[in-house]
């Protein structure tokens, strides 16, 4: 899914990281100047567009009237799904969802789910019979590597701009709106990419096409961690991980800021 | 899932009687099935898994091919008959992201470059699952793949901890999976101690995580010694 990279290529990219530098002059620790759009798309009961470098990500959340599970028959549900479409890379295909962005949404969902972030307590209607199903679409619109971070920080942003419709008699009017999702906690991922000895925070696109593993930390507020990834063929130590986490949880504290 | 007046301990020992560090009783046996190149069949707790491995062999479809090595397929699935509800037969979300993840957990440590233009497939099937079967899937995995020859630099051995009642423990069973408070699979390279698979949901602070983390990696340390076993326990004579 990531296309071909050159091995000299590989091994330059490989070389300057382990002096700490990288391709787009960035230190190890620094993001890729990130903005945040927020209510876009007035279909949607909330939207928000992430750029993260040349990465963009657009975010819809659409609520509708559904039964709950019968294990929380007093919670309202989230839906979580990725779209890589054929218009974000010459290398996506459209088609079913295929594993990498099947990793994407479940990844982003379990950082908004473990976080707690959505009282989903609070959309439910009546109990064990009707809640709000939240859904959130990630489309990717440009793939320029990283996108764990840019999808997360576009749902996080979506769900803070989403407006409730109004319900009457169990039916949801859309064109009125009753307040905001009830948003207790905004979790933050970052994503980490190993190369040789190096660890570096948002790798572009060409970093992910050459790295060995990759590490997505996701933290609530309170700087605990709420969700974990590793990916790709290769491996971290022990003392790695630990470093990468307490760089993570650091590094979630700088982008909270631009919610 | 949260709980409403589940307990998780009793008289201060989990709900098997374990320690908050004690595995599950876990029996493997490698060389079980005649037609794959290799295979192996675990138990783990209520867990009942068998893998096989197949190849190096042509990669179907030719696409998908590397010019300069071998690649890893893995399957995951899960039988509908493996859990309380009858479970929808083929791959679901659950199933292509953990197949994917031990795809990349196992291919860490193969040996690709010998092999180009050929695959190795593994196929796990869960026959009885009870929480772990990620972790017991990709142990039994790299036991089929060492039974099938397959050229590697390790074994790869998966355990998992979590936290239930907000204590760290390891190797969770499925009501302290499905009532606790956090789960960290793991998976190492033992030789090495270098982590290979690595997923993390629920809440952990920065010092329950790394209590969790090395009690998994003791768990995997532990999972290693009775992988050997069982593969030395084939060639006995």
């Amino acid at each position: 899914m990531l296309g071909v990279i050159a091995d000299i290529k590989k091994d330059y990219i490989k070389k300057l990281l382990e002096e700490g530098k990288r391709l787009d002059g960035r230190g190890l620790d620094d993001y890729r100047p990130i903005e945040i759009k927020k209510d876009l798309y007035a279909t949607a009961e909330g939207s928000a567009l992430v750029s993260l470098g040349s990465t963009q990500v657009a975010v819809g959340v659409k609520m509708i009237l559904g039964e709950p599970y019968s294990d929380m028959p007093n919670r309202g549900v989230l839906t979580t799904s990725a779209e890589l479409g054929p218009l974000a890379s010459p290398t996506f295909e459209s088609g079913p969802p295929r594993p990498p962005a099947i990793e994407l949404a479940r990844v982003v969902d379990r950082g908004i789910r473990e976080s707690g972030s959505i009282d989903t307590e609070k959309l439910c209607i009546v109990e064990g019979e009707q809640v709000w199903i939240v859904f959130l679409d990630i489309h990717v619109l440009d793939y320029d590597g990283n996108l764990f971070d840019a999808s997360t920080l576009a749902c996080i942003s979506a769900l803070l701009d989403a407006k409730m419709p109004k319900v009457e008699d169990g039916k949801a009017i859309y064109g009125e709106r009753s307040g905001s999702l009830p948003i207790v906690d905004t979790p933050i991922s970052t994503t980490y990419a190993k190369l040789g000895s190096a660890i570096a925070v948002d790798p572009h696109l060409e970093e992910e096409q050459v790295l060995d593993a990759r590490l997505t930390i996701t933290t609530t507020k309170k700087g605990e961690i709420c969700a974990m990834q590793k990916g790709e063929g290769g491996a971290f130590t022990a003392e790695e991980v630990l470093n990468t986490i307490d760089r993570g949880i650091e590094k979630a504290k700088e982008l909270r800021k631009l919610l | 899932m949260k709980k409403d007046g589940v307990k998780l301990f009793v008289d201060g020992k989990r709900l098997d009687g374990r320690e908050l560090d004690e595995l599950r009783p876990i029996k493997m046996e490698v060389g079980v099935l005649k037609r794959a190149d290799g295979s192996a069949y675990l138990e783990w707790g209520e867990n009942k898994i068998i893998a096989a491995c197949y190849g190096p062999r042509e990669v179907h479809p030719r696409h998908m091919e590397e010019a300069d090595k071998a690649i890893v397929r893995v399957r995951y699935n899960m039988a509908p008959f493996s859990v309380p509800d009858r479970k929808r037969p083929g791959p679901d979300r659950r199933s292509h992201e953990i197949s994917k993840v031990t795809k990349e957990a196992l291919e860490s440590v193969v040996l690709t470059h010998l092999y180009p233009k050929t695959v190795v497939d593994v196929f796990i099937e869960v026959l009885q699952a009870n929480a772990g079967t990620r972790c017991a899937g990709i142990t039994a995995a790299a036991l089929a793949m060492a039974d099938a020859g397959i050229p590697m630099r390790d074994l790869i051995s998966s355990c998992a901890a979590g936290k239930i009642e907000g204590k760290v423990a390891v190797d969770m069973m499925g009501a302290e999976d499905n009532f606790g408070d956090a789960d960290l699979p793991l998976a190492i390279s033992p030789q090495k101690k270098e982590v290979t698979l690595l997923q993390m949901d629920g809440n952990f602070t920065r010092k329950e995580f790394e209590e969790a983390f090395n009690m998994a990696m003791k768990g995997c340390l532990d999972v290693y010694e009775i992988q050997k076993q069982a593969l030395l326990k084939k060639y006995e004579v």
